[in-house]
């Protein structure tokens, strides 16, 4: 670990008018690895995701993406950095077709790639296939999860942040998608970030995680350590879903 | 230490930021004046077109921009931040209002009503006239059109360009009822709401499946088809000529404003002759009408309807799934705000005396729309701040003689009125983006009643 | 409850629904009933057509075809596919949440849950009239509305944020307050569209007792659409489920749970918690695969949905199961379990275990009914081609085919096997009852041991994926070298 992170989020503070949402985050993801956060409800996990892109803008701390300082940057710009979010409410584009969506989410400078992108897109998601030009708003919730999943990998990005990305989604496809980004982390060395509530199942996944509470991060070790951590057993994993 | 290091190097790359910025303000703003300040098309003695070259004046110009540029990143940027920064860190504590800020509505009115006397006070019986009719009546009459049209647009989010039209029909009904049949005011007033209402629901019909931009154009169409038949139904409208003799109002039939009649007040009350009874009589009455509204608004937000309207704006298909009928629920919008557009119509055509379709105009709806939201959408407060700035301000720009000073004597205010306006929308647009009143003032609560801030409201979608 | 006539009577009939958009059948001659007081859960993968189920029955969507009949609580019957949406829930009394939250956003709680009261109140201010000029019972009707929210928003445990906007809460906040908002409206029937979506299990669990204390004390039935089986499985009295807009399994949960059928289409196995259950069926292409020639070579595939097949546009109607949408000849995961079944009743040697077969395993944890399905249909797409292959050839009792097994470990001390990531402690279990317990054993694994061992663990390629050889290899030099240096000692 002596090279320095790909993502490092230093002290960082985000308000919501005057609410302070994040207090002080410092949160770092290595190159090719796979990072989850967890914590309750209103923690301010999706809050975080949303500030690495700049919106809303951290008002203090700093955030730099391989090496460059992305904390005053613009949302577009920070997202030509080749950093890729599936955000939390999908935010897919409801009057676009499936296709279009991908080819929204495919970035310009890897065009050569996109009909192989969009293969592997529909490969990972069938069903998009099976629903290639029907028009986003009128997919089914997981059929949007997917899209906005697929969307963020269409830009071939070094980074991805996936907020809740089994939100909505059978349990099969759950299991498919863990395993397809363990699989595009190790084989094409894709860092990953991301939220879950399936705190079990994220932490399995990852190689490292952090635990948020109230905005703050106060726990972070390997997934297995804090998978075993009585205090994070008992706060997110316990009571029900394994 | 970090902290400081970079604070230095951030003045000096400040200082090198706001003198980059000040030279492209400078770009900026000489492409933009070089035509328009920089050059001036004239008419020599031989009527012959000359172009007069101002370098001066456009020199002068640019440097202004630029300083104003520089100044501001280098020192009101930062100040802003900072401010912020430190108002966020700073617990927001609750402030305890003045007693002023607390009571201001009540002192408001208090000020309303004492206004004509204090333009008496002030000016004289005859002076006051201007400040009482064209500024106050005028004003308020915007008011209560903005009031009006706030139910649809700011309260159920159905954007509707075509408001003018329910102001027109309560103005011929007035007009039209008046001169014919000789009825008096009180009884056509709510004939005339109600008609404007009977027609807001007529359009409310074919509308309520459109949305949005379709939703405004048709609504737009709408009010140019009234204003076209009233144009061309020549026998009942008397067309463009417009209908002239409109009775005055009386005061419930005990005195009125007619010299001629004996119970002219003046004759009632044995005192001097003048017109500024009527006006004054006429101001009060708007103010009681704009209150009316205002009235109506508040205790509807209250009731199940405007509740209604504002969950609608929100989110027709979780209204639906409720079991609000929305169909009824944007046909009373419609209906309710057509109704006080036929008031003030039926007032407008009082205080005139006359009414021709070229009241009536698109631009007309344009300026009531503008008002709802400048002032934010659904605040009666804002609006009315609105109404004062956007009509009061280009009243008070034919007052401004002074401006021949500074631009010379050739300068004209009338004709820089429309600019100015346009300007001053544009910076009240990028300073308060969501209106003067941007918050939303919640219906009900339990514990405590906390404005919703603007970042949750939903403007609607038609 | 009420006098009601008829209390035995189902709440909700749906009968023979069909929707279609276009080309696509979304929902095909589908028939269940909800009975009143439980809690009736829809499941089904993604697509299946659950949410266009919740649009007829609240009146979003006009069903192409078929009767949705509600039978209210005081005998009032009710043909919801006939009723305009907002009239269904202020007469019918019919409730419903959304998958995407649905909330006004820019108006405090209380005043959500005071517009979800619209109609009550509505009669109580006169039709405004009377309420304009404070006259007749709007007052009181009005205190009564906020008592009945404060009721909700307890409930709800959101009392505190009662003056809040709503689009200031958190997610899973808003979700309950959905809930809240719904219930305000008084209604018989509740439907919920997956309302443990986004929150955490220990939130879930809170949710169950909301819901559960919802069904017992408020007379509504619950319609649930949801993916948590946590929640699914502990507080639901009937589950339906549907694939592809076609009903596959329709009972209680412990029998739809051990359904082969909805563990293929749908909950694949869980591959630490399950029994071990082996593969009675396997992907389609495989099985086709398999009669016409078979295919030693196939490996396990690289990417997980990659056997998912060729998949064409085309939608086409079969007539045997009235009509239903196929995209893919293999699509139907629940339509190959029931081929497959039925070849097997044919060949009764093939399978022995389609009913409650014991499992070839000594079932080691207790699992409630997981223990059941005797079928391994999990995730057919990601099998491992030749394992599946194997086991859905051979009968299930006999493939113990790993080359290395020990009776008991060496030393009488078996290795720390979970050191290998992926490998947890129910696999380790199960490992040393298949007698595996040292990392050399798994580091000398060939191709056919680490397909039989999937068979086993109910995996699919993962061994391969998570390259538990390698790990294991690596693992087994340093305990050897451990093993050197403690001698030397
Ligand atoms: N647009 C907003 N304006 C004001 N406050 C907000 C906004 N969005 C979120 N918040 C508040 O900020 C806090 C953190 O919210 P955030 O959405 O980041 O939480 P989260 O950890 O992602 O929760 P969840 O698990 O529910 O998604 C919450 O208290 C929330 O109410
Ligand atoms: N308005 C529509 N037009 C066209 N297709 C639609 C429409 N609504 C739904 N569909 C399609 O019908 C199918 C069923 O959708 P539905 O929303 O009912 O799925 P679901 O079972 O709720 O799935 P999920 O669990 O992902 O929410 C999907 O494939 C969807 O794309
Ligand atoms: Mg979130
Ligand atoms: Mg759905």
């Amino acid at each position: 670990m002596a090279a320095k992170p790909l993502l490092q989020v230093e002290v960082v503070e985000t308000y919501y008018g005057n609410i302070r949402a994040l207090g002080g985050v410092d949160v770092a993801v290595n190159e090719g690895e796979i990072v989850a956060l967890i914590g309750a409800n209103g923690a301010g996990k999706s809050t975080l995701m949303m500030t690495i892109f700049g919106n809303p803008r951290a008002r203090a701390g700093t955030i730099t993406f391989a090496g460059t300082d992305i904390t005053h940057m613009p949302t577009h710009e920070i997202a030509r950095l080749r950093i890729a979010q599936s955000p939390e409410g999908r935010r897919i584009f409801p009057r676009m077709t499936v296709l279009e969506n991908l080819q929204m989410g495919a970035s310009l400078d890897n065009l050569q790639y996109f009909d192989e992108d969009v293969e592997k897109v529909f490969t990972l998601f069938p069903r998009l296939k099976e629903r290639m030009s029907q028009r986003g708003g009128t997919l089914s919730g997981g059929e949007q999860q997917m899209l906005s999943i697929g969307r963020a990998l269409m830009a071939r990005p070094k980074l991805l942040l996936l907020d809740e990305p089994s939100l909505g989604l059978a349990p099969l496809i759950v299991r498919q998608i863990f395993d397809a980004i363990r699989q595009l982390n190790k084989t094409e060395g894709l860092t990953v970030f991301l939220v879950e509530q399936n705190a079990f199942g994220a932490l399995k996944l990852a190689d490292r995680g952090y635990v948020m509470v109230n905005g703050r991060v106060t726990m972070s070790g390997s997934g297995r350590d804090l998978l075993a951590d009585p205090e994070v057993r008992a706060a997110y994993l316990e009571g029900g879903r394994h | 230490m970090e902290r400081t290091i970079s604070r230095n190097s951030g003045e000096s790359s400040l200082f090198a930021a706001a003198i980059r910025e000040s030279l492209f303000a400078g770009l900026i703003s000489l492409g933009l004046f070089i035509m328009l300040v920089g050059l001036k098309t004239d008419q020599n003695i031989r009527n012959e077109l000359v172009i007069e070259q101002r370098w001066g004046l456009l020199a002068s110009l640019v440097a202004l921009t630029m300083v104003g540029r520089f100044l501001y990143v280098l020192f009101v940027r930062p100040a802003l931040e900072r401010r912020k920064l430190q108002k966020a860190r700073v617990a927001p504590k609750a402030a305890e209002k003045s007693y002023l800020a607390r009571n201001w509505t009540k002192f408001a009115v208090l000020f309303l009503f004492i206004y004509p006397v204090l333009m008496v006070l002030m000016f004289g019986l005859q002076g006051s006239l201007k400040w009482v009719d064209n500024f106050g009546i005028q004003v308020l009459i915007y008011v209560m059109l903005a009031w009006g049209l706030n139910i649809v647009v700011g309260l159920a989010g159905l954007l509707d360009l075509g408001y003018v039209a329910f102001y027109a029909v309560g103005a011929y009904s007035y007009a039209l009822l008046g001169t014919q049949f000789g009825w008096s005011f009180w009884i056509l007033l709510p004939a005339a709401g109600l008609m404007a209402a009977f027609w807001g629901v007529i359009l409310g019909f074919p509308v309520l499946r459109l949305r949005g931009d379709y939703l405004a154009i048709v609504t737009l169409a709408f009010g140019e088809i009234i204003r076209l038949v009233i144009i061309n139904w020549r026998e009942v409208t008397n067309g463009a000529a417009g209908v002239s003799g409109i009775p005055k109002v009386t005061f419930f039939g005990l005195f009125d404003f007619n010299i001629s009649s004996p119970y002219y007040i003046a004759k009632v009350f044995d005192i001097a002759q003048s017109g500024v009874y009527y006006k004054i009589f006429l101001y009060y009455l708007i103010l009681l009408l704009a209150l009316l509204t205002a009235f109506v608004t508040i205790r509807l937000r209250r009731l199940p309807v405007g509740r209604a309207w504002e969950a609608l704006r929100e989110d027709e298909i979780a209204c639906r799934s409720l079991g609000i009928n929305t169909t009824n629920t944007k046909l009373t919008a419609f209906a309710i705000g057509a109704m006080f557009g036929g008031f003030a119509g039926a007032f407008f055509a009082a205080r005139q005396g006359f009414v021709s379709p070229e009241s009536f105009v698109f631009l007309e709806s344009a300026i009531i729309v503008a008002i709802v939201v400048l002032g934010g959408m659904g605040s009666l407060t804002g609006i009315a701040i609105a109404a004062l700035v956007t009509i009061g301000g280009t009243e008070i720009l034919r007052e401004m003689q002074f401006l021949k000073v500074i631009f010379g004597p050739d300068f004209t205010p009338e004709l820089y009125r429309m600019l100015l306006f346009g300007i001053a929308m544009v910076i009240v647009m990028v300073w308060k983006p969501r209106g003067f009143v941007s918050s939303r003032e919640p219906t009900a609560f339990l514990h405590e009643r906390k404005a919703v801030s603007s970042a949750f409201t939903k403007e609607g979608h038609g | 409850m009420t006098t009601g006539t008829d209390m035995n009577k189902p709440i909700l009939e749906v009968e023979h629904l069909s929707m279609k958009f276009g080309g696509l059948v979304a929902i095909g001659d589908l028939s269940f009933q909800a009975k009143r007081g439980e809690i009736t859960a829809l499941i089904g993968p993604n697509g299946a057509g659950k949410t266009t189920v919740f649009n007829c029955i609240t009146g979003f969507y006009k069903p192409t075809e078929g009767m949705i009949r509600l039978n209210g609580r005081n005998g009032n019957e009710f043909l919801l596919e006939r009723m305009p949406d907002f009239r269904i829930t202020a007469k019918a009394k019919v409730a419903r949440t959304f998958q995407n939250i649905r909330l006004f956003s820019g108006m405090t709680l209380l005043e959500n849950l005071l517009v979800a009261q619209h109609n009550k109140l509505m009669r109580a201010s006169g039709f405004t009239l009377l309420g304009l000029f404070g006259i007749g019972g709007y007052h009181s009707a009005s205190a009564q509305s906020i008592e009945l929210a404060k009721f909700w928003l307890e409930k709800a445990d959101l009392i505190d944020r009662a003056d809040d906007p709503a689009g200031d809460l958190p997610y899973g906040a808003q979700r309950r307050l959905e809930i809240a908002r719904a219930m305000c409206t008084e209604p018989d029937l509740l439907c919920l569209d997956e309302p443990a979506a986004g929150l955490n299990p220990k939130e879930s669990l809170a949710l169950n007792t909301l819901l559960n204390d919802i069904k017992d004390n408020s007379g509504t039935s619950i319609l649930l659409i949801e993916h948590d089986m946590s929640v699914v499985m502990q507080i639901s009295d009937h589950v339906v489920v549907l694939e592809y807009g076609r009903k596959i399994s329709d009972g209680n949960p412990e029998t739809v749970r051990a359904d082969p059928k909805v563990i293929a289409a749908y909950l694949g196995v869980d591959d630490e918690e399950v029994e071990t259950v082996l593969t009675e069926v396997g992907d389609e292409q495989v099985i086709h695969e398999l009669d016409a020639e078979p295919d030693p070579e196939h490996g396990p595939s690289a990417s997980s949905s990659l056997m998912a097949g060729p998949i064409s546009d085309t939608i086409g109607h079969s007539n045997g199961h009235g009509e239903l949408v196929r995209v893919t000849p293999g699509a139907s995961k629940a339509e190959q379990v029931e081929k497959q079944a039925a070849k097997a009743a044919a060949a009764p040697s093939a399978a022995p275990a389609m009913k409650k077969a014991p499992s070839p395993k000594p079932a080691a944890k207790s699992a409630t009914a997981k223990a059941a399905p005797a079928a391994k249909p999990a995730a057919p797409a990601r099998q491992p081609k030749a394992a599946s292959v194997k086991a859905a050839a051979k009968p299930s009792d006999e493939p113990k085919k790993l080359s290395n097994t020990l009776s008991a470990p060496r030393g009488g001390v078996p290795d720390q096997l979970t050191q290998i990531k992926g490998i947890g402690p129910v696999n380790q279990r199960k490992l040393n009852e298949h007698g595996i317990f040292h990392f050399d054993q798994i580091a000398a694994w060939k191709k056919a041991d680490v397909a039989a061992a999937e068979a086993y663990l109910a995996f699919d390629g993962r061994i391969a994926r998570e390259d538990w050889v390698g790990q294991a290899k690596t693992l087994a030099k340093a305990a050897a070298k451990a093993a050197k240096s403690g001698g030397r000692k």
